[in-house]
């Protein structure tokens, strides 16, 4: 199963090479991962995503609350939970496909940001499997480049990943 | 500062090497007494060495070395310690901070080299922040699950010249890091009705037991419960070797009685022990009819290869206190009766092979009587320490250990060349103990340079050389799984180890008759003060048995050559 993993982590210079060599040492997949500082600029939030049954997901947990830096863990998918992705898309549109990339990004609530008389860029946010479905529509031969953030997420209702 | 710190966490002896990135501390060290640096003559030793201290002691050791080869010469060392669990601080030189990252002369990324291998490690970015992080590696080293903790230090960090403020901290706070202090009452109170209910009981336990300062605890809630007690590798000595209860290593070259005990079982209480596979064997087959209880410092330990039916996140000591108290004050008893049927089916089991080795099929002495001579000389009250392979299997089921923190092996990782430095680290803070250690004559070979500091600092450590011209684990397993065929097992070209010692300045002695052991051995323990090499010959054909089945149950083992169960 895919799990969203949420890691609030001491802000400092190692700290996320600890993450990333925990997953590679042990084996651990990765599908997407995110980091920044919050609020606090002392510490970082990391997302991450990754496959595996529930033992696997079990130790993934364990071992992140085992390094030094990391201050809490909390497996998002556990719970009611909101999940984002941010994707930039770049796409050939020109002539008549522009008018039908403007429908469809319409429908996905996309956003062009970027003009060119031949390139339009369109800004998608949601869940990933939103992502997924947006560039399925659009057929991969107008696809120029795409970017994604990874996804982050969030717990709904009042719980927090806080000190 | 470095020093400084060091001394003000009280540390009598370090164990190093120098290099151009450490001359100012090597420099400052020079100026004064309290810190007593160990010049070794290669940087892993200085690790064991360490490594050694921590386990002897239960505090961490410290070791010294420059940046480049010397901190890649350590790495071994660190691993050693990190896979069981050791606290160590070991300080690396790096190259001045503005050259990181230039390819600079003598510089690697010891962060990244020492990342999997250590339970943290630091770069001094400032230093005024030396006493700050010194105080840290040594809190993070020695609390919770040990481990070792690497600090990397730029040499401009420590340029005699700039002075800064220094303070020691007394106490160290990180909101990131509360190890956790006792377990959970509501499970110790489940975990302590199981027990009372069980019928075919074991106590595995494992290094927690040692690290943890456990055995008193331990010691007395098997005796309350009368139940079996197993250890494993690193657990032996956390349950007195020659008591009734007590029923052997168990795992690969367990005993008997002990695998056959665990498979049968219908309730296993582990404590710090991680259910490696070289005890469990296959986990699907794993002791079929067991509920496990496992208390465990480290939630990862638990349920990470067998599922866990109670578990218990703790310091062992404290949560073996607290059911020593629930059985104590419960109305309810063991079950005498049930207890009974399983001691005797314990005991028909002991009899059955009960440690037993031939000594008719060979002229040569059998390595297995050679350490039980061992421990009749030393009385079972010696250090042990040892190298990798049939030498550490047979001291380990054959040396009585009596007492927790004597048997100083590498288990996890298995380092080859970890005994004779582990002996100097215990020797050197135990000088009026015996300390031995038992090694082959391959694993000598990989750190025999130690010789030349045992001469400097006149270490007197005996070395037990149970010599079978070949690498023999190696051999066995092809003698078992490859037709006999020895592909690169077979030491050539041995030297004369008695006039290798000899050109050091200590005492060698070759043994060649079993009716000249004890003599010899009496011989060499009483020169308290001359290190004394013995090399023994033993049959090279000898195998360590029991041996389990690859991919079976605990309890399918060979038992010889020619019997399987
Ligand atoms: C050639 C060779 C053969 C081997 N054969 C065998 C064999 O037959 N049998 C065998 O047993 N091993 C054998 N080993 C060793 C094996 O590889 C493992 O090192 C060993 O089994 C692990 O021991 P352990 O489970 O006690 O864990 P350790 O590595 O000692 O780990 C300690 C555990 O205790 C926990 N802990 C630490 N402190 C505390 C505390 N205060 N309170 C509670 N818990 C704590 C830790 O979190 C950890 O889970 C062999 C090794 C070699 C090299
Ligand atoms: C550094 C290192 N290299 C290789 C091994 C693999 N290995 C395990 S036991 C062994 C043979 C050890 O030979 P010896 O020290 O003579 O001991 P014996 O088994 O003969 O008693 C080898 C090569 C190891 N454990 N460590
Ligand atoms: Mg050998």
């Amino acid at each position: 199963m895919r799990h969203i993993i949420s890691v609030l982590m001491e802000n400092e210079p190692g700290a996320l090479s600890r993450v990333v060599g925990l997953f590679s040492q042990r084996n651990y997949n990765i599908e997407s991962l995110t980091v920044a500082p919050t609020d606090d600029a002392t510490l970082s939030r990391l997302t991450v995503t990754t496959i595996g049954n529930d033992r696997v997901v079990e130790q993934i947990t364990k071992q992140l609350n085992k390094l030094v830096d990391v201050v809490k863990v909390v497996d998002l998918s556990e719970g009611e939970h909101i999940e984002r992705e941010v994707m930039m898309i770049k796409l050939k549109a020109s002539g008549q496909m522009r008018a039908e990339i403007k429908r469809t990004c319409d429908i996905f609530r996309g956003q062009i940001i970027d003009v060119t008389p031949t390139t339009y860029t369109v800004q998608l946010v949601g869940a990933s499997d939103k992502l997924d479905a947006f560039i399925s529509a659009l057929g991969s031969a107008s696809i120029m480049e795409v970017v994604r953030s990874g996804v982050c997420g969030v717990a709904r209702g009042e719980k927090v990943l806080s000190l | 500062m470095v020093v400084r710190a060091l001394r003000d966490e009280g540390v009598k002896y370090i164990y190093g090497y120098p290099g151009g990135s450490l001359l100012h501390v090597y420099d400052a060290l020079f100026q004064q007494e309290d810190v007593q640096h160990v010049l070794v003559r290669h940087e892993q030793a200085a690790t064991h060495m360490a490594d050694a201290y921590a386990r002897a002691t239960g505090k961490a050791g410290v070791a010294l070395v420059t940046s480049g080869p010397g901190a890649t010469n350590a790495v071994t060392g660190i691993a050693t310690a990190f896979t069981d669990s050791i606290p160590m601080v070991v300080i690396t030189g790096q190259v001045m901070s503005h050259l990181i990252g230039e390819d600079a002369f003598q510089e690697t990324d010891m962060l990244g080299i020492s990342r999997p291998v250590v339970k943290h490690n630091f770069s001094v970015q400032r230093p005024e922040d030396i006493p700050s992080i010194v105080k840290k590696a040594f809190h993070i080293a020695e609390s919770g699950r040990p481990g070792p903790v690497v600090i990397d230090l730029p040499k401009d960090m420590t340029t005699p010249t700039e002075r800064y403020p220094y303070e020691y901290p007394k106490q160290v706070k990180m909101r990131s890091y509360t190890p956790i202090t006792r377990g959970h009452s509501g499970q110790i109170k489940k975990a302590t009705d199981l027990l009372l209910n069980a019928k075919r009981p074991v106590i595995y336990t494992g290094g927690g037991v040692i690290l943890g300062h456990a055995s008193d605890q331990l010691t007395e809630l098997s005796r309350l419960l009368n139940f079996p007690v197993t250890n494993t590798l690193m657990g032996l000595g956390g349950f007195p070797g020659t008591d009734r209860q007590f029923i052997g290593m168990l795992g690969m070259h367990g005993s008997y009685e002990a695998n056959m005990a665990m498979h049968h079982a219908d309730l296993i209480l582990a404590v710090g022990a991680r259910f490696d596979d070289r005890v469990t064997n296959a986990t699907d087959k794993f002791c079929p009819t067991a509920k496990i209880v496992h208390i465990d410092i480290d939630p990862a330990s638990i349920s990470k290869t067998v599922q866990a039916d109670i578990p218990i996140v703790g310091p062992a000591k404290v949560v073996l206190d607290e059911m020593i108290q629930l059985v104590k004050g419960s109305k309810k008893q063991p079950d005498a009766e049930a207890l009974k049927a399983w001691w005797q089916q314990i005991d028909e089991w002991r009899q059955r092979h009960g440690g037993r080795y031939r000594t008719d099929d060979s002229e040569l002495m059998k390595p297995q009587q050679v350490i039980e001579m061992l421990s009749k000389v030393t009385n079972g009250d010696a250090f042990v320490t040892s190298d990798v392979g049939q030498h550490q299997m047979f001291a380990a089921q054959y040396y009585k250990f009596n007492k927790p923190n004597r048997w100083i092996n590498s288990g996890g990782l298995g380092t080859m060349g970890f005994g004779l430095p582990a002996a100097m680290g215990v020797k050197m803070n135990f000088p009026d103990d015996d300390v031995v250690c038992v090694t082959g004559e391959g694993s000598i070979q990989m750190n025999i340079q130690e010789l030349s500091t045992c001469s400097q600092y006149d270490l007197p450590v005996k070395i037990l050389c149970l010599n079978n011209q070949s690498l023999g684990m190696v051999r066995q397993w092809q003698d078992m799984n490859y037709e006999s065929r020895h592909s690169q097992s077979y030491m050539n070209s041995l030297p004369d180890f008695v006039k290798l010692v000899e050109s050091y300045g200590h005492v060698g002695m070759k043994i060649e008759k079993y009716a000249d052991l004890e003599g010899a051995m009496r011989e060499a323990f009483a020169m308290k003060d001359r290190l004394v090499f013995m090399d023994v010959a033993v049959d090279p054909f000898e195998h360590v048995y029991p041996m389990q089945v690859p991919r079976g149950a605990m309890r399918d083992m060979w038992l010889s050559k020619t019997e399987r169960t």
